[in-house]
Formats: structure tokens, C-alpha cells, sequence
């Protein structure tokens, strides 16, 4: 069943098009990947998805129903967004953060009742945020903050989870606890995601599916294992790349060429694009 | 105690908790009022009002000459209100417009939106606006939304004002402003120049029934408002897009907040000038006592900033007594060391 569908979806700012013609769907309880280079406009595709930005064509919509008919309170009672970093000031507990995901479901004038309390102690355990529930924001790790903002973002109890590059700032380790968590909230509880990423070979990891944008326009779309290919890497990347094999699952696994590279053209790594 | 204070700020804000906090600072703010209500250069002893109002018979006290009655309920009484009205202002509009920059030291007086109100309100005098109703104020509060529109217009949307970019802003707006006042000072002929100076530094010594009215009006209609977004503001000082995410209509909200906030400053400044750093000082104390959510934080501020102002008013009076001190010097004194020490630390870290 689709939950969340592009359809035929362009947008600019000001300048050139950031997407044109994307289409694709989201199917409930699925883990999507959205993978592309820089400036490829992958955020820009999450906005729209979640009804922050309006596409001059084409629209987002949510069970066949445009994004842009609904109020920001509906969105957000079914689209949670985890952003890159936690941006906010003066020193909320990282209970007090999680709370806020509740807003939506709340009336103005009003405090949390029971229920709200419930929901959040359920999400923070979850989450493994329970232990630094009354420390504020700024005084935890990385990984920590993201895991509070994951909670948050469960705490809207969405139909889906849209995230931007959950994992930018995190070590190796952290970025796996994340994802780990993402996997086990998806496969779990059902939640559908829907996960900008860098790491194109946690994405093959870890996604159902995997959208491969380039310049703003669908590259190539469908499971890792026909979307990761060193032909499709090398024409979006712009960088040779060699493909192999994960040991455990047999999942695609991409790395640079480097060592090739370095010897053909004395220490610049010029892709294969560039020299034809 | 700190321990005490600072695991009582983290726990949740409920509705029970919120009311704890306001009527333990309404008691405070009620002490320090009768307090300032009976300190002055005339003596004058809260028995002998109490014997007055309650003819106990012969208990030794006697009762309140004409002129003490005079001094009490016509100059001390308003000028004790309208500084808890004034700092109650001050203090909220602070709280909001740190909200809305993202950073704890945007103030009223600090962004210059007191000087463009002040502005609005002496141009209100140059023009003869006392004759409306409402006519002064009504201009302070069309000065504070054209400071509102330039500061907000250089921080953006969805950014937040950087502390260097603030402080910048700050300087032009109220130099622009102050030499707007003292122009209009300066080609009218009813308004003292000495008059523009406690304009400029913030006094509370025109206190009357009518200052009293509208600031108490003002004040109030923009609470309710402000209240009505206390929610929203917590949210909106983790950011923009992220108030968005949660289902906040952040354009709505911040024109609300903004206007609301503008209406509250008209309030302050058009009864008593600039008076600074109250919107600073206050709400960081408060936020480190009751924590960072504003629907206990605005009300808190509220109670303790109206409570600050009147007794920095009363050491206004009676420091150098008989004479008298604008409230503003006492504020700027106790508020720019306090300002300097909070900008250290954060350029620090």
C-alpha cells in the first residue's frame, strides 16, 4: 500500500530546477534510501515530501491526498522529520525535547496529560534515551542528541519517518547504532522510513529500497541489489568505484578505485567521466 | 539549595507547578511593593494607614496627615504600580523576542526596538497625539513595530541572529533612533531637551492613573496572546523548520508574538522612556530557576521582573533622597556589568 507519493514533482528556489519530474512512492512499513551527490537535491526532496517547500509541478502526497491541502498540525500528526543536528537554544532536558514531539496532538492552553507521558517514557525507552532523560541537550554526545531527536520524532507517533542524514556527524559506530535502531523500529513496530543518507554502502545495508538522484532527477530506483551497481555510482559520483559483496548478507558494497587511479594519473583522481 | 532549585527546573512543567512558582513570587513581588510602597524621603509608617482605614480607637498611633495621604496614594501608589507594570513588560517582551532570535541576549532596549518606540511616542507628543485616546502609546507601538520590522529583516527567516549581528543591529537601531528623538526634541518648542534625557534613560516619575490604564491594558491583552504561544515558543527555540516539522504555522505564530510582543514594549516605553536591561537580566535569572519552558517562564518573568523594576525604583528614590534618580541608571548599572559577564562566557565557549 502507498503511504507517501511523489508525483511528477519539480521545484527551484529562484535559480535552475533542484528536482525535476521525480516520481516515486513509499510503500507502508518499507526503508527507503535517498542516495545522490552533493547539490543533488536530496533535502530539497525531503521538504517537499514533508510539505515545507511547494513544487512549482507536480505535488507530494500522502494516502493520494496533496500534502499542501493538509494544516501543518495534520503533517506533523503523520510525518516526523529527524534533522542533522539539534540547532535550538537554552538548556531543555532531553525529556523536555521528546515532550515537544506530543505538540501536535496537544490543544493550545494546555499541558501534557497522562497519555502524553506515556507515550514518551514507551518511545524513550525505545530509544535508549531513558538513563540521561534529565540532562540537558547540549551536555550529551552526538550520538546521544540523535537518539533524543529519533524519540522526538517517535513521539508524533507519524505514519512515517522522514530523516536528513541522521548520521552526518556520527562516528562509524554511532552512525550503525542509529541505523540499527531505524531497522529494528521498521521491521518491529512498522514504521516507514524514509532516510536521506551519504553512506551509500550503510544504505545498501540497511534499505528496502533505494532512490539514486542526480542533478535533481531520479537516476535510478528499486532494491540495492539493482540499484548499487558500479555503473550507477561511477555515472552519478562521477568517481570509478569497485563493487563487491558483504559477507554476511550479500549486500553491494562500493568503494573508490583509489590505488588504479592514483598510478594513471600521478596522485589527481580524475574520474572515468572526465576523461572521456 | 542550587541542587534543590535545579532538580525542580528539569522535571516537566505542570499546570500544579506553575501555579506554585507564580504565587510564591506573587507573595515576593507583594512584599517588596508594600516595602517600596512606605521607603521614602517622608516617613511614613504602614501602622499609621492601617489605623487610619481601621479606627481602632485609642491605640497610640494617629493617623495620616493630608499631605502624607497625598504623597502615598497620589505619588508613591501610582509611580509603585506602573514600575511593576513596567518591568513585568519589559521582562516578557524579553522572553519572547529571545525566543524568536534563537539567542539570550536580544532584549528590547538591546535591539533598539525601546528607542524606535520611544520615537514613536515622542513624535506622538511633536504631533500633538495626546488629545486621542490612546494617542501616545498607539504611536509607541507603531515606533516598536517599525524597530521590530528592521531588526527581524536582518536576521531572516529560520536563522538565528548571531550574537555579533545582534549586538551590530542593536547599536544602529538606537543610534538611528535616539538621534531621531533628540531631532524632535530639538525643532519643538513644548519639550525640554532635560526632558529628553529621562526619556532616553527611562524614568518613572510621570506615574499617573492614566499611564497606569493604558500600560495595565497593553500589558495584558498582549500576555494573553503571548500565553496563548507559550507552547510554541519552546519549540520555536529549537528553530524554525523544526517548529514547522512539529506542526507549528511558525508565519502566523511569529507575526502574533511579534505583535503582541511590540504592543507590550509600546506599553513600558510610552509610560516611562527606555529603561534597559530589565528584558535581559530578568528572564536568564528566571530561566535558570524555573527552567526554559515559557508557560512557567512568562508568567515568572512577569511576577519578578514587575517586582525587580519596583525595587530598583525604590533605590532610584531613595539613594541620593531628597533628590531623585531616573530608575534607568539603576537598571543600566546593575544590567551592563550582568550583560558584559553573560557575553564573555558565551564568546568563551
Amino acid at each position: 500500500m502507498t503511504l507517501l507519493q511523489s508525483d511528477n514533482v519539480s521545484f527551484r528556489y529562484h535559480g535552475p530546477w533542484v528536482l525535476r519530474h521525480v516520481s516515486f512512492s513509499v510503500e507502508k512499513g518499507s526503508f527507503v534510501g535517498i542516495l545522490g551527490p552533493n547539490g543533488s537535491g536530496k533535502s530539497t526532496l525531503l521538504k517537499v515530501m514533508d510539505g515545507i517547500l511547494t513544487p512549482q509541478e507536480g505535488m507530494a502526497a500522502m494516502d493520494g491526498r496533496s500534502i499542501l491541502t493538509m494544516s501543518r498540525r495534520d503533517i506533523a500528526r503523520r510525518v516526523a522529520v529527524v534533522p542533522q543536528d539539534y540547532g535550538g537554544i537554552f538548556a531543555f532536558t532531553a525529556r523536555e525535547i521528546v515532550l515537544m514531539g506530543r505538540s501536535p496532538h496537544l490543544e493550545p492552553w494546555s499541558f501534557e496529560g497522562k497519555r502524553d507521558y506515556e507515550t514518551v517514557h514507551r518511545v524513550m525507552a525505545q530509544t535508549d534515551t531513558m538513563s540521561f532523560a534529565d540532562r540537558s541537550l547540549e551536555h550529551l554526545s552526538g550520538g546521544e542528541r540523535q537518539r533524543v531527536l529519533i524519540a522526538r520524532a517517535l513521539a508524533q507517533e507519524p505514519r512515517i519517518m522522514l530523516l536528513d542524514e541522521p548520521t552526518a556527524f556520527l562516528d562509524i559506530r554511532h552512525q550503525v547504532e542509529i541505523m540499527n535502531l531505524l531497522k529494528l523500529l521498521n521491521k518491529k513496530d512498522g514504521l516507514t522510513v524514509l532516510a536521506v543518507t551519504h553512506d551509500i554502502n550503510l544504505a545498501s545495508l540497511y534499505c528496502d529500497r533505494i532512490i539514486l538522484l542526480d542533478g535533481g532527477t531520479i537516476h535510478a530506483e528499486g532494491p540495492p541489489a539493482e540499484v548499487m551497481t558500479a555503473d550507477n555510482i561511477e555515472a552519478v559520483y562521477g568517481l570509478p568505484v569497485v563493487s563487491g559483496k558483504h559477507e554476511l548478507t550479500g549486500r553491494p558494497v562500493i568503494m573508490p578505485r583509489m590505488e588504479q587511479d592514483l598510478h594513471k594519473h600521478g596522485g589527481n583522481v580524475v574520474s572515468r567521466r572526465d576523461l572521456k | 539549595m542550587m541542587s534543590f532549585l535545579s532538580s525542580w527546573s528539569i522535571q516537566p512543567v505542570t499546570l500544579g507547578r506553575v501555579l506554585k512558582i507564580c504565587l510564591l513570587l506573587f507573595l515576593l513581588s507583594f512584599t517588596v511593593f508594600l516595602v517600596s510602597l512606605f521607603a521614602g524621603a517622608a516617613d511614613i509608617k504602614l501602622f499609621s494607614v492601617i489605623s487610619d482605614f481601621l479606627p481602632l480607637g485609642a491605640d497610640g498611633h494617629k493617623a495620616l496627615t493630608t499631605a502624607e495621604k497625598s504623597i502615598l496614594f497620589s505619588i508613591r501608589l501610582p509611580r509603585v504600580i506602573l514600575a511593576g507594570l513596567v518591568g513585568a513588560a519589559l521582562s516578557m517582551s524579553g522572553v519572547v523576542f529571545q525566543a524568536l532570535l534563537r539567542n539570550p541576549l536580544a532584549d528590547p532596549y538591546i535591539l533598539g526596538i525601546s528607542a524606535g518606540s520611544a520615537m514613536g511616542a515622542v513624535t506622538g507628543i511633536l504631533l500633538g497625539a495626546e488629545i486621542i485616546i490612546l494617542g501616545i502609546p498607539g504611536m509607541a507601538f507603531l515606533g516598536a513595530i517599525l524597530a521590530v520590522l528592521v531588526v527581524f529583516g536582518i536576521a531572516g527567516t529560520g536563522r538565528r541572529l548571531e550574537t555579533n549581528t545582534l549586538l551590530l543591529t542593536g547599536v544602529m537601531v538606537n543610534a538611528f533612533f535616539s538621534a531621531m528623538i533628540l531631532f524632535i526634541f530639538s525643532i519643538s518648542d513644548h519639550l525640554q531637551l532635560q526632558r529628553a534625557i529621562y526619556w532616553t534613560m527611562g524614568d518613572l516619575s510621570l506615574a499617573d492613573d492614566q499611564a497606569i490604564i493604558y500600560t495595565g491594558a497593553f500589558l495584558f491583552i498582549g500576555m494573553a496572546f503571548i500565553y496563548r504561544y507559550a507552547r510554541a515558543l519552546n519549540i520555536l527555540a529549537t528553530g524554525e523548520e523544526t517548529a514547522l516539522q512539529l506542526g507549528i504555522s511558525v508565519g502566523k505564530t511569529k507575526i502574533i508574538l511579534l505583535t503582541a510582543a511590540s504592543l507590550v514594549t509600546a506599553a513600558a516605553v510610552a509610560a516611562s522612556g527606555t529603561i534597559g536591561f530589565v528584558g535581559l537580566i530578568i528572564p536568564h535569572i528566571m530561566r535558570l530557576i524555573v527552567g526554559p519552558d515559557h508557560r512557567v517562564l512568562l508568567p515568572a518573568a512577569f511576577l519578578f521582573g514587575g517586582t525587580f523594576l519596583v525595587f530598583a525604583d525604590t533605590m532610584a528614590r531613595c539613594l541620593v533622597s531628597p533628590a531623585e534618580l531616573p530608575v534607568g541608571v539603576i537598571t543600566a548599572l546593575c544590567g551592563a556589568p550582568y550583560f558584559l559577564a553573560l557575553l564573555r562566557r558565551r564568546l568563551s565557549s
